[in-house]
């Protein structure tokens, strides 16, 4: 087993939040996340998935420090990236990279294509010749399936397939280690998601990235993912392998989000058994005790309310936060 | 009878580099208590061919065809018939709650204006209504909601409260434009199994306009496939997703990956784009995509005709349905 490439213990994000008054209110700390762990091997994909709200984008932003972490550790290659001063960060951040759900609005509008994918280059590797970077960034270009042509164009002038093209393009020019993937095909259509979604696959594959894919859309994160986590109001639910996880999910919301699912066969869909969840997200702000997803649990009993709910699971590397883990499946 | 009737519609738009076709001669129909699905990509004219029949267009858009609702012609009602009928017999719910609904009003406000407007009803009788609507469509607390504004109320329960709005006056037809596009899945869940009792319990008609196969599969019985501005293929959602037809539709319910299939190496895709509308490919808009494209592809339009048991614009499907 080779060592893991990330490791992160109980990562928290909370922001100060003033409640009740303007002038006078407390601070109450908003739990965006709340106490995350999990580590990846070189050239593991991780999918991160659960509905708006759960922490999912608080996550990997945190994890690239883009957001300070209020406590917790994240260990990369063994030193802990939240200790480190900006110039450590800067050069850590060379190997990590991130691609963002808007394909245009991650990208400056007064930057040309080639500018755009050349500016990592440019920031890390002050050596290169401009020749030398030229050459890079056509290179990068037909390799995410962009026309060398098209490098001296203006981001408007692209699709939103092209311009997430360009977005990956620019995460991968430095040859990162790390990619965090934040919604990356939401805003595309049916048919230009298919394609994004392979050139991912295929170039995680090919330059042995470590991949941390943040989507809500569970189809998809299976498509990608080795392991895939559920998260629920900043809290963990359930992590496990993406087939135990699909085939097999222990925690009651990971049920009720997998039965969820539309699925494209009429016959099937009519037959389904659903899991209609009651009642709405509660507030980050006032989460309820014990186990946070308990107001909206088909299973919740008194103990739910009083306990917070330990690391359990069924077999080494499937981990659940339930009381209930082990009472059959809500549906199948 | 079919309760709405659009035939040979055409909605082009007046642009800067000249006049742009946003649909281009679709005919379709919605019978009673049958919700009809129109899937497709952006661009594909699946929004503007509803909000032409709802007389919605933006300015420099014009509607030529004919769009029936019961007796009434649509494309050349005035204002005032048309607002006896829009909101009341024929609703619409569009996909950003949001921004279809006005921030600096109450949603009670919201939802008992409709009611005054068309019904008449008083002060007490439509927030009693409207409050009734709220629980139908399983708000929760719905006399507290009713003194929110929109800003208080989170992405779900906006979403519920435009489709309570839409249903208030208990509409024949009601146009569901992305309805659940925006929500969490298991809120899409919840909001999906309302349509399904209202379609079951009211004899409610729906158009579902989405570009998701499974909430299609799910909940409509017939479906209507859009491609650049044009029906490329439609049938029952039966035939459509059992043995789709035309290469558009087979492409994308292939590169759609789903939960009930293993899990492949690669997804199946679409090559290229989906094409720029001010200068469409000659002939099948969809041949320089397609992988089956021949001969008469570039050269010539597929015209929408039956082929086996669905309407289907492809040549080839007409040469084998032919054989």
């Amino acid at each position: 087993m080779s060592e893991p490439l990330l490791d992160v213990r109980d990562l928290k994000v909370h922001y100060p939040v003033r409640t009740g008054g303007f002038l006078h209110g407390a601070y109450t700390p908003l739990k965006a996340l709340d106490g995350v762990s999990f580590d990846l091997k070189a050239g593991e994909t991780l999918g991160i998935v659960g509905e708006s709200g759960c922490g999912k984008s608080t996550l990997g932003r945190a994890v690239l420090q883009l957001l300070p972490a209020t406590s917790g550790a994240v260990a990369w290659l063994g030193r802990n990236l939240t200790e480190l001063d900006t110039k450590g960060l800067k050069a850590a951040r060379e190997h990590m990279q991130i691609v963002f759900q808007d394909p245009l609005a991650s990208l400056d509008p007064r930057m040309t294509a080639g500018d755009i994918i050349a500016e990592p280059l440019r920031n890390f590797r002050g050596s290169l010749s401009n020749t030398e970077i030229k050459a890079k960034v056509k290179d990068m270009m037909a390799r995410v399936g962009l026309h060398p042509a098209m490098v001296n164009r203006y981001p408007h002038e692209f699709s939103g397939g092209q311009c997430q093209r360009i977005g990956i393009a620019r995460a991968m020019i430095l040859g990162p280690k790390l990619v965090v993937c934040d919604e990356p095909v939401s805003a595309l259509d049916v048919s230009i998601r298919a394609q994004v979604v392979n050139l991912l696959m295929e170039l995680q594959r090919a330059m042995n990235l470590t991949m941390i894919f943040i989507s809500h859309d569970l189809s998809i994160v299976r498509h990608i993912s080795h392991r895939v986590m559920v998260l629920y109001l900043g809290k963990t639910m359930e992590i496990a392998s993406r087939d135990a996880l699909y085939a097999a999910p222990r925690h009651p919301y990971t049920q009720a989000l997998l039965a969820a699912v539309p699925v494209p066969d009429p016959v099937k869909a009519r037959a389904r058994a659903k899991i209609v969840l009651t009642g709405e997200l509660p507030s980050p702000l006032n989460p309820p005790s014990g186990c946070v997803f308990r107001t909206r649990c088909p299973r919740a009993t008194s103990l739910c309310a009083e306990v917070e709910p330990p690391r359990e699971g069924p077999d080494a590397g499937h981990d659940v936060w339930c009381h209930h883990w082990r009472a059959p499946t809500l549906a199948p | 009878m079919a309760l709405l009737d659009i035939q040979n519609l055409t909605v082009k738009f007046a642009t800067q580099d000249g006049e742009v076709s946003a649909v281009s001669d679709v005919s379709l129909h919605v019978n009673k208590g049958e919700c009809l699905g129109i899937v497709g990509e952006s661009g594909s004219g699946k929004s503007q061919t509803f909000m032409a029949a709802m007389g919605l267009l933006a300015g420099n858009g014009k509607a030529s065809g004919s769009v029936r609702f019961g007796d009434t012609e649509l494309l050349t009602a005035n204002e005032r018939t048309l607002n006896t009928i829009r909101g009341n017999k024929l609703a619409m719910v569009f996909q950003d709650p949001m921004t279809s609904l006005t921030p600096h009003m109450r949603v009670g406000r919201q939802l008992t204006e409709v009611l005054q407007r068309h019904r008449g009803l008083d002060n007490a009788a439509a927030r009693a209504a409207a409050i009734a609507m709220l629980a139908r469509v399983q708000v929760p607390e719905p006399e507290r909601r009713f003194q929110m504004y929109p800003h208080e109320l989170s992405g779900g329960l906006r979403q519920r409260v435009v489709l309570a709005m839409g249903l208030l006056c208990g509409p024949e037809l009601v146009i569901a434009d992305e309805p659940t596009t925006a929500l969490d899945v298991t809120v899409q869940a919840l909001v999906l199994e309302l349509i399904r009792e209202l379609k079951d319990t009211q004899g409610t008609s729906f158009v579902l306009i989405t570009h998701d196969l499974g909430v299609v599969a799910g909940l409509a019985d017939r479906v209507a496939v859009m491609y650049a501005g044009r029906i490329v293929e439609s049938g029952t959602v039966d035939e459509i997703f059992a043995a789709p037809k035309h290469p558009y539709t087979k492409g994308l319910l292939a590169c759609t990956p789903r939960l009930d299939d293993p899990p492949t190496v690669l997804l199946e895709t679409i090559p290229g784009q989906p094409p720029n509308l001010q200068n469409l490919p000659t002939g099948c808009s969809f041949h320089p995509r397609c992988v089956s494209a021949f001969e008469p592809c570039p050269v010539k339009r597929p015209l929408l005709v039956p082929a086996g048991n669905t309407l289907n614009a492809c040549f080839l499907n007409h040469m084998q349905a032919a054989s």
